[in-house]
């Protein structure tokens, strides 16, 4: 078993369409320590010695946010700069994170179809959420491919209900050690539809 | 009872006049006193003989002023200066001394009588040259500092002297002598007049531990258990009980009581009563020095004067330049140099009180004849004249050419510049050990003896006095402080204190609290920089516990707090401008029809928007496609 770590980071809750949802369900779950940023640090004073050793208690870390800029929610960039010291997360040292699993959460306003050369937001996904995952990578972390959910502003309330009940599976597949690395290996993004892919056991 | 009133109201008038004169005419106040002196005395002739007996009581001034002095010095300084307090200082007596001896010798002098009067010159005058320098801010430049080494030696230097004179008395002045009634200067009561020396010197190292050990260990109680009390006066008297009682001591057993007194005050230096103690003591000093210089103007006796106008003229002059040199050597040997060289052999070429004291006491054991006293004491007091217009010599000409040197000790000045907080209650306690913690050192009033103690057990060091006193914020060094910060909770003083720490120094930083918001009205027309309402910020934490409480996300219960500051602080510059000193403001309308505006107004922007999902609190984040139509 695996002791998963969710970092959620939204700075307005009342207006989350599907954030909230996953944010709820994730909290519920046996064995996953849930923190909601915001609500820990309203004043963005993050306390970097207990951040650090709440990751140091944990195999795999899942940052759970709204993506805003093509980026983090300010607070989770705040935490990022802070708690991914030099000497702990990377550099002369700095090993604590090396090889606990890194798994993004995180919803995009425009549809898929706009995250590509020529759409409208002229990158993939992937692409623009590559400063994350080379965070991971620095850090020596096992990157999970993204989870994530498009165009969730226009989503129904059944596309959001299925893509949180996915996310509550694939946390608990990552806490119980039921990833298949061959599959996740072989994917650039995960959704509610590609995760029973990311879930069948090695041949 | 009328003959005392008349020779107090004469005394008081001439400094009166004089003094500020002088002052306006840059010459100092010792000058005035002086010539305030010489006015009523020799010229007008309306003092006389009581001169002498006025200035045993005025010499006083002198211990307190040396008391003044240790306060300013704690114990580690005066160790440090230990080298040139007696390198410096024991050279300048031995080579004046043996230099004057020679010069009364080829004059004509017997030698024992030239000893003599090498030892009364080699003395300067303590009381002139501390009062110039301090008035001239000079007291803690290199200069100054070698001054203060000396004039400390030569107080100490006076005992011996006391002990080697009665040794060259000539047998036929003695006999001559003995039938004249004892003069004031003699010690008329004494522990150790007829015991043996080993156990002279057991009794005064032990009454010198005496004042170290009360002063360290006796001081406190009992400045706590008057302070306690909160009777300005009683504490008045019991700082003027420990002078005087310390001088007691000290001349019931054959010492210098300036020097007792001195050490006493270095015991304190590290008190919490410092501050207290300085500013009851300083308006007696003030005004008994400035009674002894009246007395040296006004003792000159003119007739022996005019008799000699030419010999007191030269032998002064030449007195002057001998010092002066002794010291310009001294300067090279302990290389002092540049404007401070200058201040060091002018400040002390002059000869001192103790030389009156010297004389009266030569005279009296038979070792110099009282025609050449009486000449010699003339020199003495002119020398003492001329000291003032060398202080201005050396500001007007000598100081400018060395203007490079000055600016740099300022500069130094300005970066150990303090920072005064005034109350260490809850709310000063806190801003003090904040600015300690990060490093900057500061100077903590408070009115309470109690607090002042209990912070004392913590370690915290704090003062104890009124910091709405002017007098008490100065001794705690407004004049170069860099910042005040004002803690206590009583607006009417906080008001005071910053109206006059504004009007004392329209460039320090002043950080007020502020009880409401009419007190920041108030503070902000006294020129406080930043005014602090003293509750505000906890009561809005306490107004975000709430709404937190009240299941609001905390994020959100954050936004809505700092929302509410930022209204509030628009508010307050809004109604600062409708409020009117002179009009109560439940009685002032347009007031309280712009409050109820802003009420609403606030009123709308957190919790009306918050329904809305538009207004300030969202403006922190909004999902795209909400804003435009909602």
């Amino acid at each position: 078993m695996h002791k998963v770590l969710v970092l959620y980071a939204h700075p307005a809750q009342r207006h989350s369409n599907v954030n909230a949802a996953m944010a709820q369900r994730a909290s519920q779950l046996e064995d996953v320590s849930f923190v909601d940023l915001y609500a820990e640090y309203p004043r963005f004073k993050i306390d970097t010695d207990r951040e650090q050793q709440r990751l140091r208690d944990h195999d795999a870390l899942v940052l759970q946010f709204p993506l805003m800029w093509y980026s983090t929610p300010s607070l989770l960039k705040e935490w990022i700069d802070l708690v991914l010291e030099y000497g702990f997360a990377y550099g002369d040292g700095g090993t604590a994170l090396a090889g606990k699993t890194l798994l993004l959460a995180c919803s995009a306003g425009s549809a898929q179809s706009a995250y590509c050369s020529e759409g409208f937001q002229q990158h993939s996904l992937p692409t623009l959420l590559s400063p994350l995952l080379q965070t991971g990578n620095l850090c020596g972390m096992q990157n999970l491919p993204p989870y994530v959910l498009f165009d969730a502003l226009g989503a129904s309330e059944a596309e959001l209900d299925r893509h949180s009940a996915g996310y509550c599976q694939l946390l608990r597949a990552l806490r119980d050690g039921q990833i298949n690395p061959d599959s996740a290996s072989g994917l650039e993004l995960i959704s509610a539809d590609s995760l029973p892919q990311l879930l069948e056991p090695t041949p | 009872m009328t003959g005392l009133l008349l020779q107090v109201f004469i005394y008081l008038l001439a400094a009166v006049i004089a003094v500020p004169l002088a002052k306006r005419f840059g010459l100092g106040s010792v000058l005035g006193y002086l010539i305030a002196g010489l006015v009523i005395g020799p010229v007008l002739g309306l003092v006389g003989d009581e001169t002498e007996a006025i200035q045993h009581v005025a010499e006083f001034g002198v211990v307190m002023m040396l008391f003044l002095v240790g306060l300013e010095l704690e114990p580690r300084a005066l160790w440090d200066m230990r080298h040139k307090l007696i390198g410096l200082g024991g050279l300048q007596v031995c080579i004046t001394t043996l230099a004057i001896a020679a010069l009364a010798l080829m004059l004509g002098q017997p030698w024992t009588v030239s000893l003599a009067i090498g030892l009364v010159f080699s003395l300067s005058s303590t009381a002139i040259v501390l009062q110039s320098l301090n008035e001239r801010g000079l007291m803690k430049s290199d200069g100054g500092q070698a001054s203060f080494s000396v004039l400390l030696f030569q107080d100490i230097a006076v005992i011996p002297m006391l002990a080697l004179i009665p040794l060259l008395a000539i047998p036929e002045l003695l006999d001559a002598q003995h039938s004249v009634a004892d003069d004031g200067h003699a010690q008329s009561l004494s522990f150790v007049a007829d015991l043996p020396g080993w156990q002279v010197a057991g009794i005064t190292l032990l009454s010198i531990a005496a004042v170290i050990l009360g002063g360290h260990y006796l001081s406190r109680p009992l400045f706590q258990f008057v302070a306690a009390a909160r009777l300005r006066e009683v504490f008045t008297a019991s700082a003027l009980l420990l002078v005087i009682g310390i001088s007691l001591l000290m001349s019931l057993v054959g010492l210098s009581p300036a020097l007792g007194t001195f050490l006493a005050g270095v015991v304190l230096a590290n008190s919490e009563f410092r501050f207290e103690l300085e500013s009851v003591v300083e308006p007696f000093k003030g005004l008994l020095l400035g009674l002894f210089f009246i007395t040296v103007g006004a003792g000159i006796q003119f007739d022996v004067l005019t008799d000699n106008f030419g010999t007191v003229l030269l032998l002064g002059l030449g007195l002057i330049a001998l010092k002066a040199g002794v010291l310009l050597l001294l300067c090279r040997v302990f290389s002092i140099a540049g404007a401070d060289k200058w201040l060091f052999a002018l400040a002390l070429a002059q000869a001192g009180e103790f030389g009156f004291v010297l004389l009266a006491f030569t005279v009296q054991n038979g070792v110099i004849p009282p025609h050449v006293s009486e000449l010699l004491l003339l020199v003495v007091a002119f020398s003492m004249m001329m000291t003032p217009l060398l202080f201005i010599a050396y500001e007007r000409w000598l100081l400018p050419r060395f203007d490079a040197v000055q600016t740099a000790e300022n500069e130094e000045i300005s970066e150990s510049a303090e920072i005064i907080i005034a109350g260490t209650g809850r709310y000063g306690q806190i801003i003090n050990r904040m600015l300690l913690s990060s490093g900057y050192p500061t100077v903590v009033l408070d009115i309470s003896a109690e607090t002042v103690g209990r912070m004392a057990k913590f370690g915290v060091k704090s003062f104890y006095g009124d910091a709405a006193r002017p007098d008490l914020l100065q001794a705690a060094g407004l004049e170069n402080a860099h910042m005040l910060i004002i803690a206590i909770d009583d607006p009417e003083r906080t008001l005071e204190i910053t109206e006059y720490a504004r009007a004392q120094r329209p460039d320090l930083h002043i950080v007020a609290r502020a009880s409401d918001r009419l007190a920041v009205y108030r503070l902000f027309q006294a020129g406080a920089n930043d005014i602090i309402r003293e509750t505000f910020d906890s009561s809005v934490r306490a107004g975000r516990s709430a709404l937190e409480a009240l299941g609001i996300h905390p994020f959100e219960a954050e936004k809505m707090a700092s929302t509410f500051v930022a209204r509030d602080m628009k508010a307050m510059r809004q109604l600062a401008e409708v409020y009117d000193p002179d009009i109560k403001t439940e009685e002032n309308q347009a007031y309280i029809d712009l409050a109820k505006t802003i009420q609403e107004d606030t009123q709308q922007a957190i919790s009306k928007s918050r329904l809305a999902n538009k207004g300030a609190i969202d403006r922190a984040w909004r999902p795209p496609g909400s804003s435009a139509e909602s």
